[in-house]
């Protein structure tokens, strides 16, 4: 794919458990779209397509991504559309708009207060309604299962596991916006208890409230809107089978597909959607992520996994690597539902192809 | 005490009750489950998926006829569940597992009774704890439990009336709801009798209820504008239609009411008078609950207000 598109800005909101927050986003989204639009000259005038990433589940009320909308301030009319997943698939939606001319500049925007709702329960009705859903299996639980396949394969130890979360908190504090940061020794985490054997809360992303923001424009327009902007080289995603207990949970051919499609060859920076140590390890393999790589700089998901933005973050992050100069080319990576079953990679670089 | 200006927050309980077709082949399954028998799906390749697949991975062919696997079989991998949440499988602690039934290749989800963490093991040989009652669903098995326990008494109890190919899955969700500022300004003032609006400093718009954010403009409304409590209904529908939970009995007026000042009209009822008398243009003023909240809105009797003073908010 022709590098036809470029990310030319982004931003988050800090990941917190926001008691001030509504399930709606606006009072997350205003700001980061106000620093977003801001940083580009552009105002929000200048978006010809929005789309936005949330779950209905999430927010325990019906078309929360409609009250969403008075964030972007609809008169008159936006052209906008919405996912129920991770709004890196609504980056996807608003690249194929740019991609054939509808837009020139497009807008992707995702929200999630996880503090509101049982996330864990929740995230048990992503899982087949019929024979899975109705046990109100976890999400906890269910990467656990994950977790101690790899373990007991000999495919990584805790104390592996404890390191990725020990290196992700390290480079956390050097990000404003993440919710966990700081020195910890793998063998301090691993004195902990469990939270699901074979998993401790370290392994596992905390919950949190947030909300992230990635603005694209065409050719013609990024250069005049970005000094450096980051082009979109290649964009794809893959999914698993929905059924957990056929698939085989040390693969992820769904990541391996993604990059592949992608063209992701070597990179110097990935900000990987791992919302559980283990699936670090999976996904470093799946996407042939050489020990030159820069993986997670900005601590990960491990230390601030905003549902719905967390895999939008991650591209949003490794486009802000490549726009700083600090990368030459960068991946950002996503995913979606139980055991990474479902994941997106976009390559970002500095050369427009 | 919270802070007055603090955003109103209060729990809130989501339930319902998702009713699903099975389709051809796991309406067999299911059925099967209640004659406490495991049936399984042969693929293209040979390999016999437990639960059976719809279509297969390999040649997306619908399965033959399904061939009955376990009931035993073997942990593939678990993980420990030591304080279960509302809805699994067993109230206290338990594992989760992949199992294998004997005879099929894929493994199956579901609980493990094993007392402790200490007692579960991968390669553990299990079986099915069977409902008393099966009721056409996932959960005719209780759980999974370790084939060198003492065996319970097997359970013969009748089904339950179930419709064949269906099954009812109870969802039941919790919140801890937070309002808005803007709401819970709106909150506030009807406790103490008032309505409030905002004015957006962009547009000029006035909006009740209090909203925080101008949906026009996008930006943080701050002006705050005390609204009467008299209006006009700018359209409205009656509701012939009952539904669990309904508070008032049909055929009553849902409206939408414009108070003189606002900008956007809001939802409520209108009653006080027959549903047929109703019109787009009729003048109400709120009626209040002593719960310090509007009940409706009934007519005041004044003449109707001219279609041009409302249409823009059609």
């Amino acid at each position: 794919m022709s590098a036809d598109v470029a990310v030319v800005g982004f931003a988050q909101s800090p990941v917190r458990v926001r008691d001030d927050a509504t399930t709606s986003g606006v009072e997350m989204l205003v700001p980061i779209f106000a620093e977003a639009l801001g940083a580009c000259g552009l105002t929000r005038s200048d978006i010809g397509f929005w789309c936005s990433g949330s779950s209905d589940y999430l927010a325990g009320r019906a078309f929360s991504f409609v009250s969403a909308v008075d964030a972007i301030g609809a008169v008159p009319p936006a052209m906008e559309s919405h996912v129920e997943m991770d709004a890196a698939w609504a980056l996807y939606e608003a690249w194929t708009k740019v991609l054939t001319g509808e837009a020139e500049i497009a807008l992707a925007y995702g929200f999630g207060k996880s503090s509101g709702a049982e996330l864990r329960r929740v995230l048990a009705l992503q899982l087949d309604p019929y024979l899975l859903a109705p046990l109100w299996p976890d999400s906890v639980s269910v990467a656990a299962l994950q977790a101690r396949l790899g373990l007991e394969a000999g495919r990584w130890t805790g104390k592996d596991m404890a390191e990725v979360a020990a290196r992700s908190r390290a480079a956390a504090a050097g990000n404003p916006d993440a919710q966990v940061a700081g020195s910890v020794t793998a063998a301090e985490l691993l004195a902990r208890p469990y939270v699901a054997e074979p998993l401790r809360a370290h392994d596992c992303a905390p919950v949190g409230d947030g909300a992230a923001v990635v603005i694209i424009a065409s050719a013609a327009r990024a250069r005049e809107l970005c000094e450096r902007p980051a082009w979109i080289s290649g964009f794809a995603h893959r999914v698993d089978s929905g059924s957990l207990g056929a698939r085989d949970l040390l693969a992820v051919p769904s990541a391996a597909g993604a990059a592949s499609a992608a063209g992701a060859g070597p990179v110097d920076v990935a900000e990987l959607h791992a919302p559980f140590s283990h699936q670090e390890l999976l996904l470093r393999e799946a996407l042939g992520l050489g020990g030159g790589v820069v993986v997670n700089p900005s601590g990960g998901a491990l230390c601030g996994n905003p549902m719905f933005a967390a895999g939008l973050a991650r591209i949003g992050l490794a486009a802000r690597a490549v726009m700083s100069g600090r990368a030459g080319r960068a991946l950002g990576h996503a995913t979606s539902g139980p055991a990474l079953q479902q994941n997106l990679v976009c390559v970002l670089s500095g050369e427009a192809s | 005490m919270s802070h007055p200006t603090a955003p109103l927050r209060a729990p809130l309980e989501i339930e319902f009750d998702y009713t699903r077709s099975l389709g051809p082949v796991l309406s067999q399954f299911i059925a099967a489950l209640a004659e406490r028998r495991i049936l399984g799906a042969r693929g293209a390749d040979g390999r016999v998926h437990a639960p059976p697949f719809e279509y297969d991975p390999v040649s997306a062919e619908p399965p033959g006829e399904l061939v009955p696997v376990g009931p035993e079989g073997t942990v593939v991998s678990w993980s420990w569940m030591p304080e279960p949440l509302a809805g699994q499988p067993l109230a206290e602690p338990f594992a989760w597992a992949l199992i294998r039934l004997d005879g099929a290749d894929t493994a199956m989800l579901h609980a493990v009774d094993a007392g402790s963490a200490a007692a579960m093991r991968t390669g553990l040989r299990v079986r099915p704890r069977w409902a008393e009652r099966p009721a056409g669903s996932i959960r005719d098995i209780v759980c999974f439990e370790r084939c060198d326990g003492p065996a319970g008494t097997a359970p013969d109890g009748e089904p339950r009336e179930v419709t064949p190919g269906m099954t009812i899955t109870p969802v039941r969700l919790h919140y801890m709801h937070t309002a808005s500022p803007g709401e819970s300004a709106y909150l506030r003032g009807l406790a103490e009798g008032r309505l409030l609006g905002q004015r957006c400093g962009v547009c000029g718009q006035v909006y009740v209820p209090t909203r925080g954010t101008c949906p026009a403009d996008g930006v943080t409304m701050t002006e705050e504008v005390e609204l009467p409590e008299s209006g006009t209904v700018t359209t409205f529908c009656i509701v012939n239609v009952g539904y669990p939970g309904q508070k008032v009995t049909p055929p009553y007026v849902a409206a939408a009411v414009l108070l003189d000042g606002a900008d956007i009209a809001f939802q409520h009822l209108v009653l006080g008078c027959e549903p047929g008398e109703v019109r787009m243009g009729m003048r109400v003023r709120a009626v209040w609950a002593e719960s310090g909240s509007i009940s409706h809105f009934s007519p005041t009797g004044e003449p109707d207000a001219l279609y041009e003073t409302y249409a823009r908010c059609l």
